[in-house]
């Protein structure tokens, strides 16, 4: 019966796939529930997410690659298994992404043409990895530059997604001395509303929270300053952190293998960044829920922010400084000590040359004035 | 900018010309007060007091007695806001590792929670001390614009540590950046204000005991 209702769904609607594809209702209700969990919506929309995700046409999604290491894809196509995520990404139509499509060369731009023209206004535009604005040479696809294309396809996009740290904010390529000139899509793209999901690569699930968010309500979850869906990026890492307890009591590991690590006490000293960083990993963690890089022993290196990689060295404390060294001050001390052997002249000399011009009055010598 | 860019600059540039001006004028005005030299005191010493420099160091960090009774706002106020403040700047495991970075020496800290009372207890005290300033009559004349600049560069650093410590109010990462940047104020007027007393406290106190007791004053 369940099944049946899957079946119903009208032509070319997610549900129809989803059918299609064998998923049943009770699965799909629970993939729902997680999604709006992960949302932080109230339980009783998993049942009306159910039915707009079922109800909405495929959504046509262009997704473009620019200055990137395929990081995010991989994130986001790796699963073991096929998992509902995976199905929903696959229910949705993408229409173009030269890492995953077949075609390619005039094909494949023609591909991404056809879409822009028959969903004029409706696709979904995804975009990892920075543009370069130094020499367009440094990145482009089909002889466009990655400028060209970005501009162009934003055009009639509905909304914009970037995803990862690249196309977020800048993420290496932008990294000092930001050598082909890379920006962010925000930089360059203002009249579209853009989610920003960024993690170097981002956590799978919230790209498809994302999607999930837009099937439903048709429009762009809440953001916060920084264009993150604030559902999945309100909290720091060390909100929730299940080693915060040991940094609540001032128990640190102080090496990556010593006792103190393996009994899970808090990677502060070893320059974990989770106390600055926005990400959902502590709760979503990685790798079908398996872990996260706290749990492995590694600190939060700050991915999710802007120009993190140059927010100081990686593996330094966040209270320790940037680049301030114990021979810098030693040669502060030492000019202060020279300006301190100045002052001190300075001084004797102005004494005795008060000194040797103080006139001595003996009393023979004072006169009574008379009034 | 945003708040990480902030962060990085705080704990960047702006600390290392800090923590350069902070050393600079310390090592600066040590020389300054040690090279003003007096001149020798050719008269016989009143009573042969030996030590009375070092008893005074210790003997003025007491209240004299009946003093406890007489004004305890301002002991136990000072008592409390001193070791308020020496326990958080010296024993809040984040600023170990600090000391740890430029100096290689680190110590054990103590319980964040026993860091976050003291510092409860050091705000409380400076507000009291204030209060108090401004209440009594001889205090608030003997108060000169350099007396509340240094209550505020003292307090700034103890309220943002304490915002940033909790998540009060504003986002962590910009509260931790102003928390190091009310530091960085601290520690560039440090050495050219009265907040010098943390280095001349202890020689004045023992040139007034020797001094005094060369006089046949009891220290
Ligand atoms: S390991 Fe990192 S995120 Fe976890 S409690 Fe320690 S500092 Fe915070």
């Amino acid at each position: 019966m369940k099944q049946k209702q899957m079946m119903d769904a009208l032509p070319g609607t997610v549900g129809e796939g989803l059918a299609q594809r064998g998923v049943d209702r009770r699965e799909f209700l629970k993939f729902c529930t997680a999604m709006t969990a992960m949302l932080a919506l109230p339980p009783s929309m998993a049942g009306v997410m159910a039915e707009a995700i079922a109800k909405a046409r495929r959504q046509s999604v262009i997704w473009l690659s620019f200055q990137e290491c395929t990081g995010c894809t991989e994130s986001i196509t790796r699963s073991h298994s096929p998992t509902l995520e995976t199905l929903i990404f696959d229910l949705i139509s993408l229409d173009y992404h030269h890492t995953l499509q077949a075609a390619s060369g005039a094909a494949a731009e023609h591909a991404r043409e056809q879409a822009m023209k028959d969903n004029d206004g409706k696709y979904l535009l995804i975009v990892d990895g920075s543009i370069p604005m130094g020499n367009a040479g440094y990145s482009c696809i089909a002889g466009i530059s990655n400028y060209d294309m970005l501009v162009e396809t934003a055009k009639g996009a509905v909304a914009i997604v970037a995803v990862g740290t690249c196309a977020t904010y800048g993420g290496i390529p932008k990294a000092d001395p930001n050598p082909t000139g890379a920006v962010s899509v925000s930089d360059i793209v203002k009249d579209k509303p853009i989610i920003n999901v960024p993690g170097c690569p981002p956590i799978p699930v919230v790209m498809t929270g994302v999607l999930a968010h837009f099937l439903t309500f048709g429009n762009i979850p809440e953001l916060d300053a920084l264009g993150r869906p604030k559902s999945f990026y309100g909290e720091t890492i060390h909100d929730r952190c299940y080693r915060r307890p040991f940094y609540d009591q001032g128990k640190f590991a102080e090496t990556f293998d010593d006792e103190a690590a393996r009994k899970g006490w808090c990677l502060f000293k070893l320059g974990c960044k989770g106390p600055v960083t926005y990400n959902a990993c502590a709760t979503t963690k990685w790798n079908e829920g398996t872990s996260f890089p706290i749990e492995s022993g590694h600190g939060c290196i700050g991915c999710s922010e802007p120009n993190f990689w140059d927010a100081g060295p990686l593996y330094k404390a966040l209270s320790m400084p940037v680049s301030a060294t114990g021979s810098m001050l030693g040669a502060a001390a030492a000019a202060g000590a020279a300006a301190g052997v100045a002052v001190t002249w300075y001084n004797r000399s102005t004494k005795a040359q008060a000194k040797a011009t103080h006139a001595k009055v003996t009393v023979q010598e004072l006169t009574r004035e008379e009034k | 900018m945003n708040h990480l860019d902030l962060l990085t600059f705080a704990r960047g540039s702006a600390l290392n010309w800090a923590l350069i001006i902070f050393v600079a004028g310390t090592v600066l005005r040590l020389f300054e007060i040690f090279g003003l030299s007096r001149k020798p005191d050719l008269a016989r010493p009143r009573i042969d007091s030996p030590g009375s420099g070092w008893r005074t160091m210790f003997t003025r960090s007491i209240p004299p007695q009946g003093m406890l009774k007489r004004d305890p706002v301002t002991y136990i106020g000072g008592y409390a806001f001193h070791l308020g403040l020496f326990l958080a700047i010296f024993f809040f495991a984040p600023h170990i590792e600090f000391f740890r970075s430029i100096s290689g020496l680190s110590w054990r800290a103590l319980p964040s929670a026993l860091v976050d009372a003291s510092v409860v207890a050091a705000i409380v005290s400076l507000i009291v001390l204030l209060a108090h300033r401004l209440n009594n009559p001889v205090k608030r004349m003997l108060s000169t614009f350099g007396d509340y600049l240094a209550w505020t560069v003292t307090f700034l650093p103890l309220l943002t540590g304490y915002m940033a410590y909790h998540h009060l109010f504003v986002e962590y990462t910009l509260m931790l950046a102003l928390h190091i940047f009310s530091v960085e104020l601290l520690l560039v007027l440090l050495p050219f204000t009265k907040l010098f007393h943390t280095f001349s406290v202890f020689v004045s106190r023992w040139y007034n005991g020797d001094f005094f007791g060369r006089k046949g004053v009891a220290s």
